[in-house]
């Protein structure tokens, strides 16, 4: 199939401030920042990844896509170790964040948490107001002052969009916010601790078409100071934001590489097939 | 480090006294779960030590003797704790049943809603507030204690249970077991009596046993009811022997071989009621 | 007096029919509806007959002493001076005690049970609790008067005397029996309680909560104290039901407690509460104004639980969303 006869990929491409350029294939590879070699995890006897080798570079978005159950979710959760939470979870192979490995036994979860983090397909702010949401993490780190918290409080908010909206209401429940903006909130709670990575799962799926899209704004804003990894359903979304894909189904990669490259010349059939609405 | 940010430099790793506070608390939610379940342990490894010797086919038999007679038994104050448990049983199931039906089946009538509060009102009353309450009701009138007002006060304290249980019980049942019993042309109350009601049947009857099992072990409210006797008596209208009281009277008493029936009687209680309550909850998890 | 039947003709089979009327007939089922809610009404005569049954007994004293009764002290069958004031004391601090140690441990128990504990090993030692909640006070009371008292006359309070003597609350002889031991039975007795409606609201709290403050970088500790700080409304819920329920205890708490309408200052003295002085007077009371007295000292006991189970109520209702099976475990 040559270029022109996937109209659904092309329109799904249009130029957006930050996104992917002609000559990102010239641009100099970033630095590796999250990899994976041989990574594997069983849930008791299932396998839900088998023999994961890839590399997320720096500063970018990687997407990460597939048919429903192929893992996606699971080997996102996997880089900051939120599996743990589900027992009977056996991993193998390696998974890095810079150049530390995930899974030895001595690995500080609770630090590794920090550095990394995770946004989730609902957004899930604490029942306390808006303040307290976005201060949480920096109260764990021991950062009391309240100017000081005010501080950073506003910094995150800005950076993630937020700010401008909430700045009258802070003291107010984040739950009386809408999801666009609860999500949002959730994404300044990350930000707040200066983590590296942000992975998101899913984080527009359970968001109206206006909040998707200023989500995704979001995103392609933040992917300079973050590297950012993003699970996704919907194909257009990845083509949209990501950098990089990587491609699963039934827990193995099929295929990863620029997204621009994927979606319109992939390399395996089961990705193309995948991509151009054929199965999942 | 901080991204662009050149104000307050977040610390790396995590605070030593984090990690002892999280080791602190979870240690002490263990701890405090063996505190909690310990006097558990404690009771019944004591009940055994001081009741089981007691325990043989005369206490079951033999009425009580007076103090340093041997072969003292608690015969009349079983059967009477029987008969207590009984009248009551008598009063508040059928009662209790209908009761949870109604509020099951026209559960959105402003009655049930008045009714459901009731219920929840009185399952919090003081179990002897219900005893001087039917002292008032009964003995007062009739002059004299009496079996069947300790039968009274018990139902009262057993309504609301059997109420609420059957409730959740019947509104668990499908609604498609009454309709499809009606589309056959049933009338509603078949429906509900030959229909729903079986469904439910096991739900109901661990419920009712539930209640009676708990009733059984009150004291409060047969001090002023059905009194106590030291003799036989099943004469619903004279003071009746019951085993709490019983227990109650011999473990006041100054004299130890009284003391000592009074732990077999404890020991008897708890088998009566803690046993068959946890061997009622077991079934029910298993119907969950 | 029937409608008139619809006119047919011969092509119309007729089939015995329950014609329309436009008066209702008495059917079946209304007599089965009736039954039902005859039913229901027994409930709300039993509350009635023990609001009424109570307030009838108590009228002489109330007559007699007003308010007086719940502010006087004296408390004299003889003299026939009658004040209620060191029982209501009596209740409230036993419970008072009860609560302050029920709670923390039995909110560490139900934090535990749903945080902590892997799933099955959880289920066991939930059952266990259940079980202490169905002991008969009079097995607790056994146990209090003959393992409790003498283990607290001869190692605990001797204890306390020494190092905490200097309170007031702490001075006086090492009985066993008196306050102290009463409101550590109490104690016992309602933290299964506190436990299992701690623990149903602790499971109702979604999962992602916990998720979110842990992949922030919380330790476990830490991401348990964002879901009780999102439990408190129903956790507070859950210490006033257990209030409700220590306030109306009488077995074990009579025949621990001693016994004496004396106000003291001392947890190591013996007292008296609402219900115990009910249980040891009643059958003996000596004459009608001192029996109406009692029935006065059951009606005030049987208000005060009855405002407190209702709060306790409203408040584990509003914090379970409204879920009758769960506030149905309290």
């Amino acid at each position: 199939m040559t270029p022109a006869e996937t109209p659904l990929i092309r329109t799904a491409m249009p130029a957006r401030p930050g996104a992917p350029s002609a000559d990102a294939d010239n641009a100099p590879e970033p630095a590796a920042h999250l990899a994976a070699r041989g990574f594997g995890l069983r849930y008791g006897t299932h396998a839900a990844l088998t023999d994961i080798s890839f590399e997320i570079p720096e500063h970018r978005v990687t997407a990460i896509i597939g048919p429903s159950g192929c893992g996606k979710s699971t080997l996102l959760r996997a880089f900051n170790r939120m599996n743990d939470l589900i027992p009977n979870v056996a991993t193998s192979g390696e998974l890095r964040v810079g150049s530390l490995d995930v899974n030895t036994p001595s690995t500080d979860v609770v630090s590794l948490r920090r550095r990394v983090g995770m946004v989730f397909q609902r957004p899930n702010p604490f029942p306390q107001s808006v303040f307290d949401n976005v201060a949480f993490g920096l109260r764990l780190l021991g950062l009391r002052q309240r100017a000081a918290l005010a501080e950073r409080v506003e910094a995150s908010l800005r950076r993630a969009a937020l700010w401008e909206e909430v700045k009258d209401r802070l003291d107010r429940s984040a739950l009386q916010l809408s999801g666009g903006q609860q999500q949002r909130l959730c994404i300044a709670r990350c930000l707040a601790v200066d983590p590296e990575v942000l992975l998101m799962d899913e984080p527009a799926s359970a968001l109206d078409p206006t909040s998707t899209a200023r989500v995704e704004e979001l995103v392609l804003e933040l992917k300079g100071r973050y590297t950012i990894v993003v699970v996704t359903h919907n194909m257009q979304q990845a083509a949209r934001i990501s950098d990089r894909t990587a491609f699963l189904m039934q827990g193995r990669l099929v295929e990863v590489g620029d997204t621009r490259r994927m979606f319109t010349n992939p390399k395996e059939k089961l990705t193309e097939d995948y991509i151009t609405g054929r199965f999942g | 480090m901080s991204r662009g940010r050149p104000d307050v430099v977040l610390p790396a790793g995590v605070h030593w006294r984090r990690r002892v506070a999280n080791r602190v608390a979870i240690g002490g939610c263990v701890l405090a779960t063996a505190l909690v379940v310990l006097p558990l342990g404690l009771l019944v490894l004591r009940l055994l030590e001081s009741g089981l010797h007691g325990l043989s086919l005369g206490f079951f038999l033999h009425m009580p003797k007076p103090v340093g007679e041997p072969g003292g038994g608690m015969a009349n104050a079983i059967v009477g704790t029987l008969i207590v448990v009984g009248i009551g049983a008598a009063i508040a199931v059928p009662v209790g049943v209908a009761a949870g039906v109604y509020l099951a089946e026209y559960g959105r009538e402003w009655l049930s809603g008045v009714v459901r509060y009731t219920a929840d009102v009185l399952a919090g009353a003081p179990s002897i507030v219900v005893g001087v309450a039917v002292f008032g009701l009964l003995v007062m009138p009739m002059g004299h204690f009496s079996a069947l007002a300790g039968g009274v006060a018990l139902a009262v304290i057993m309504l609301p249970t059997v109420v609420r249980a059957t409730e959740e019980v019947v509104r668990l049942v499908p609604a498609s077991y009454r309709q499809a019993a009606l589309a056959l042309g049933a009338p509603g109350w078949v429906a509900t009596l030959r229909v729903v009601l079986p469904a439910a049947r096991a739900g109901v009857t661990t419920a009712a046993l539930l209640a009676v099992a708990r009733a059984s072990g009150e004291t409060a409210p047969l001090l002023f009811t059905a009194l106590g006797n030291r003799f036989w008596s099943v004469h619903l209208d004279q003071p009746i022997a019951t085993l709490p009281v019983m227990i109650y009277d011999y473990a006041r008493a100054p004299y130890s071989d009284w003391n000592s029936q009074a732990w077999t009687g404890a020991l008897t209680l708890l088998v009566l009621v803690t046993v068959l309550s946890a061997l009622m909850r077991l079934a029910t998890r298993n119907i969950r | 007096m029937t409608a008139g039947a619809p006119t047919r003709d011969a092509t119309m089979v007729t089939v015995r029919e329950r014609t329309p009327d436009t008066r209702r007939r008495w059917s079946a089922d209304d007599a089965f509806a009736l039954a039902l809610r005859l039913a229901s009404l027994a409930v709300l005569a039993a509350v009635l007959l023990l609001i009424w049954q109570t307030w009838l007994g108590s009228r002489p004293a109330i007559q007699a002493y007003g308010l007086r009764f719940l502010t006087g002290t004296a408390w004299d069958p003889v003299a026939e001076k009658f004040g209620a004031l060191p029982y209501v004391v009596g209740t409230l601090v036993t419970s008072g005690i009860a609560l302050l140690l029920a709670v923390p441990f039995g909110i560490g128990a139900a934090v535990f049970l749903s945080e902590i504990a892997p799933p099955r090993t959880g289920a066991v030692i939930a059952f266990l609790i259940e079980l202490l909640a169905s002991i008969p006070s009079i097995v607790y009371g056994l146990w209090g008067v003959f393992v409790l008292a003498p283990f607290l006359r001869t190692l605990v309070e001797p204890w306390l005397i020494k190092h905490l003597g200097f309170l007031p609350l702490f001075q006086g002889f090492p009985f066993g029996l008196g306050i102290l031991p009463a409101g550590l039975v109490l104690a016992i007795m309602v933290v299964p309680t506190v436990t299992s409606v701690t623990r149903e609201i602790l499971r109702a709290l979604p999962d992602s909560l916990r998720g979110a403050a842990l992949a922030l970088g919380a330790t476990r500790a830490e991401a348990i104290g964002v879901t009780l700080d999102a439990a408190r409304p129903g956790i507070l819920g859950a210490v006033i039901l257990a209030l409700g329920r220590a306030l109306g205890e009488t077995m074990a708490v009579t025949m621990l407690i001693g016994n004496t309408n004396h106000l003291s200052w001392s947890l190591l003295g013996p007292g008296a509460t609402m219900a115990s002085v009910i249980a040891n007077e009643f059958t003996e009371a000596v004459g009608k104004l001192h029996l109406a007295a009692l029935f006065e000292v059951a009606l005030v006991l049987f208000l005060v639980t009855l405002v407190v189970n209702a709060a306790a109520r409203l408040i584990v209702l509003a914090a379970t969303g409204g879920r009758r099976d769960v506030a149905g475990a309290a």
